[in-house]
């Protein structure tokens, strides 16, 4: 019937064959094309804006149930919950650094590797993603405290005479968490590696550089945006971490997510720790944006990926 | 002075290059003079090792044995970045976070030349591959010719005593592709430069060489001038592999060479025996109104099984008396189109003595 009635609009007018019908075509298509999408956006609305919205709106009631912006001002107000930002962001600073540090010779090697061996190195990269967090804070546990492996085998060497403090401090949450955040660093540094043509790092070798000025001037900077991927991803999941310093900090090294935690259980304060959450959320957001704006201006420049 | 003809172009001798990767031999004891400021390429299908060679040349690859002399000078040990040898790469291989400029200046840059310097041997080579003002552009705002002449451009700004080239053109179309080939070819002209160049496409090695190294399964199966090539394949590799080819079988019996009963005359001395193949180009043959052998040529008969006009030639395709399928072609010329052979239709094939070749029947 569609089909019979082609040609009828305006036929032999310039520009206007079918034009009607086509339009009615794209609109129906684009219909069409929301109802596939309707029920992700339905789970995205009810199991994200929602919640948020609710978060958001919690945050601006005190304990009387009064409508205030006391919960936000008590940020400017107390110095605990600056130290505990400072202490986030701190955390978070140094285990992305550590991880950088780690993950990259490592992303270096795997993506060096014959692509056989490369997969089965990768499984031992993946393969703690397949254990429990609170088991390996654990295990970390066991390893670093005071009477632990590391402490005994160093006294028993003679190494030390006293033992190192290596957990329930800030080095164990470092240690501790850099371990489990690895694998985010290494997996998108390893695939932007893979993408770097053999041929360019051949031709910067043919064109005179050493090996290690080939990989300064030519393999760096081509892997710097898979790098900077890695290092977003590791920086955010650190600032809303919450099992290992609870664990690892011994109560020494508060976190944003473990305050969060003590106001809503311990004091049950909803209002103070909805607040604590919306900030998180729009710092995270704001350094995305700025990691976004730094890298997108880069991506567009000199660092397109192919 | 950069960019004249390079007084530096050294000859390269390779001999007894031996490469096996697992336990399959990719390049079996192959040797090869390759003179000063000559244009060489080495042609051969996929597989035939020409690019294993080439990238031992240039270092990436090591060979298991053999020597390559650069001058007189070894370099089989030599790692790639003391070999002083520019490299033009199939996917051009330019530095996707550098501009143009950048790039180019970057085997500048390794060998400490002074920053105007470097800015004006740049603007040279831009010159010279017709780049000129596009030096603070983007790799990837470039066309795919435009890369080509960059790559080139940065293959030759240090003046390099030897320029290896492995398949630059094969990512551009047609007409570009022999576009380029006409450039490169006056570009080593001017330049001077040795230069090896790998193709599978055997009408580019014949347009652009000074001599051909015909490859197949890691040997050199014959090397020299393109138009001897073509005119005197010694193989039957060769000839099938270098513009397109009869194979006619014949008999050589006493120092004469018979197809079926007919005695075939041939300007070179023939084989005194066994089976052999006789080539025979396409348009080589040519269609003859006499049936006996007169003079220098010889006669076969056949029956035309199609014939295709193609515009400036048209390919006859006949059958011997034996069923031996052999192609024809000719040009289009008015005396030739009038009397155009119909399928079906007894013809007679004529081959001057001079253009019979025969190759052994492996």
């Amino acid at each position: 019937m569609q089909s019979a009635r082609l040609g009828d609009f305006g036929a032999g007018q310039d520009g206007t064959l079918n034009a009607t019908a086509l339009r009615a075509d794209a609109r129906r298509e684009s219909f069409g094309l929301l109802a596939l999408l309707s029920p992700g956006l339905l789970l995205v609305f009810t199991v994200i804006i929602i919640p948020i919205g609710w978060l958001f709106w919690l945050s601006l009631f005190d304990e009387g149930g009064a409508f205030s912006a006391a919960n936000y001002a008590r940020f400017f107000e107390q110095a605990s919950y600056i130290r505990t930002f400072i202490t986030t962001f701190k955390v978070a600073f140094f285990v992305t650094g550590a991880c950088v540090l780690l993950g990259y010779p490592l992303a270096y090697m795997l993506s060096q590797l014959p692509r056989r061996v490369a997969s089965i190195c990768l499984i031992f990269v993946i393969l703690p993603f397949w254990t429990s967090v609170l088991v390996r804070t654990y295990a970390w546990l066991v390893i670093l405290q005071r009477k632990g492996l590391i402490n005994s085998w160093l006294i028993d060497l003679g190494v030390i005479s006293q033992p190192l403090s290596l957990a329930n401090n800030f080095a164990g949450v470092v240690i501790g968490m850099t371990h489990i955040m690895l694998p985010f660093l290494v997996l998108p540094l390893y695939a932007s590696m893979k993408t770097i043509d053999t041929d360019c790092l051949r031709a910067g070798m043919n064109l005179g550089a050493s090996p290690a000025a080939t990989f300064r001037q030519i393999f760096f900077p081509l892997s710097l945006p898979g790098l900077a991927s890695g290092v977003v991803i590791v920086f955010v999941l650190c600032l809303g971490f919450f099992v290992t310093p609870a664990l690892m900090g011994g109560g020494k090294v508060i976190m944003w997510a473990m305050r969060m935690e003590q106001t809503t259980s311990l004091y049950s304060n909803w209002g103070a720790g909805a607040a604590l959450g919306v900030v998180l959320l729009a710092v995270t957001l704001a350094l995305l944006g700025l990691f976004q704006w730094l890298l997108g201006a880069r991506a567009t420049g000199v660092w397109s990926s192919r | 002075m950069l960019l004249s003809i390079a007084p530096s172009a050294l000859p390269i001798g390779i001999s007894g290059i031996e490469k096996r990767f697992g336990g399959v031999s990719v390049l079996r004891d192959l040797s090869l003079d390759v003179a000063a400021g000559e244009f060489l390429t080495l042609l051969g299908p996929s597989g035939s090792g020409k690019t294993t060679l080439l990238m031992i040349l240039a270092g990436f690859v090591r060979a298991n044995s053999g020597s390559i002399k650069v001058g007189g000078e070894e370099i089989i040990t030599t790692p790639p970045h003391r070999r002083n040898i520019g490299m033009v790469f199939q996917n051009y291989a330019l530095f996707p976070h550098m501009n143009v400029f950048h790039n180019i200046a970057f085997p500048l840059k390794q060998r400490r030349v002074s920053a105007a310097d470097t800015a004006e041997r740049v603007e040279r080579a831009l010159d010279l591959v017709q780049l000129k003002g596009l030096g603070e552009r983007r790799v990837d705002q470039l066309s795919g010719g435009q890369r080509q002449r960059v790559a080139l451009a940065r293959a030759i700004v240090f003046e390099p005593r030897i320029v290896l080239m492995d398949e630059p053109l094969s990512a551009l179309d047609k007409s570009l592709r022999e576009h380029m080939q006409i450039e490169l070819r006056n570009l080593h002209r001017r330049l001077g430069m040795t230069t090896v160049y790998v193709t599978h496409d055997q009408r580019e090695a014949i347009t652009m060489s000074d001599r051909i190294a015909v490859m197949n399964v890691g040997r050199i199966e014959q090397i020299d001038r393109p138009e001897v090539l073509y005119a005197k394949p010694q193989t039957r590799f060769v000839a099938g592999f270098i513009g397109d080819s009869n194979f006619i079988p014949v008999e050589c019996r006493n120092g004469s060479v018979w197809y079926e009963d007919r005695k075939i005359r041939m300007a070179a001395v023939a084989p005194s025996s066994g089976s052999h193949l006789m080539v025979v180009r396409p348009e080589k043959l040519r269609l003859v109104t006499d049936a006996e052998p007169a003079g220098s040529i010889n006669v076969i008969p056949a029956t035309v099984g199609d014939v295709i006009y193609q515009g400036d030639s048209f390919v006859c395709y006949a059958v011997l008396e034996d069923g031996q399928q052999v192609t024809l072609r000719d040009y289009c010329r008015s005396d030739v189109l009038a009397k155009l052979p119909r399928p079906g239709e007894p013809v007679n094939l004529g081959i001057d003595a001079e253009d019979v070749v025969l190759v052994a029947a492996d």
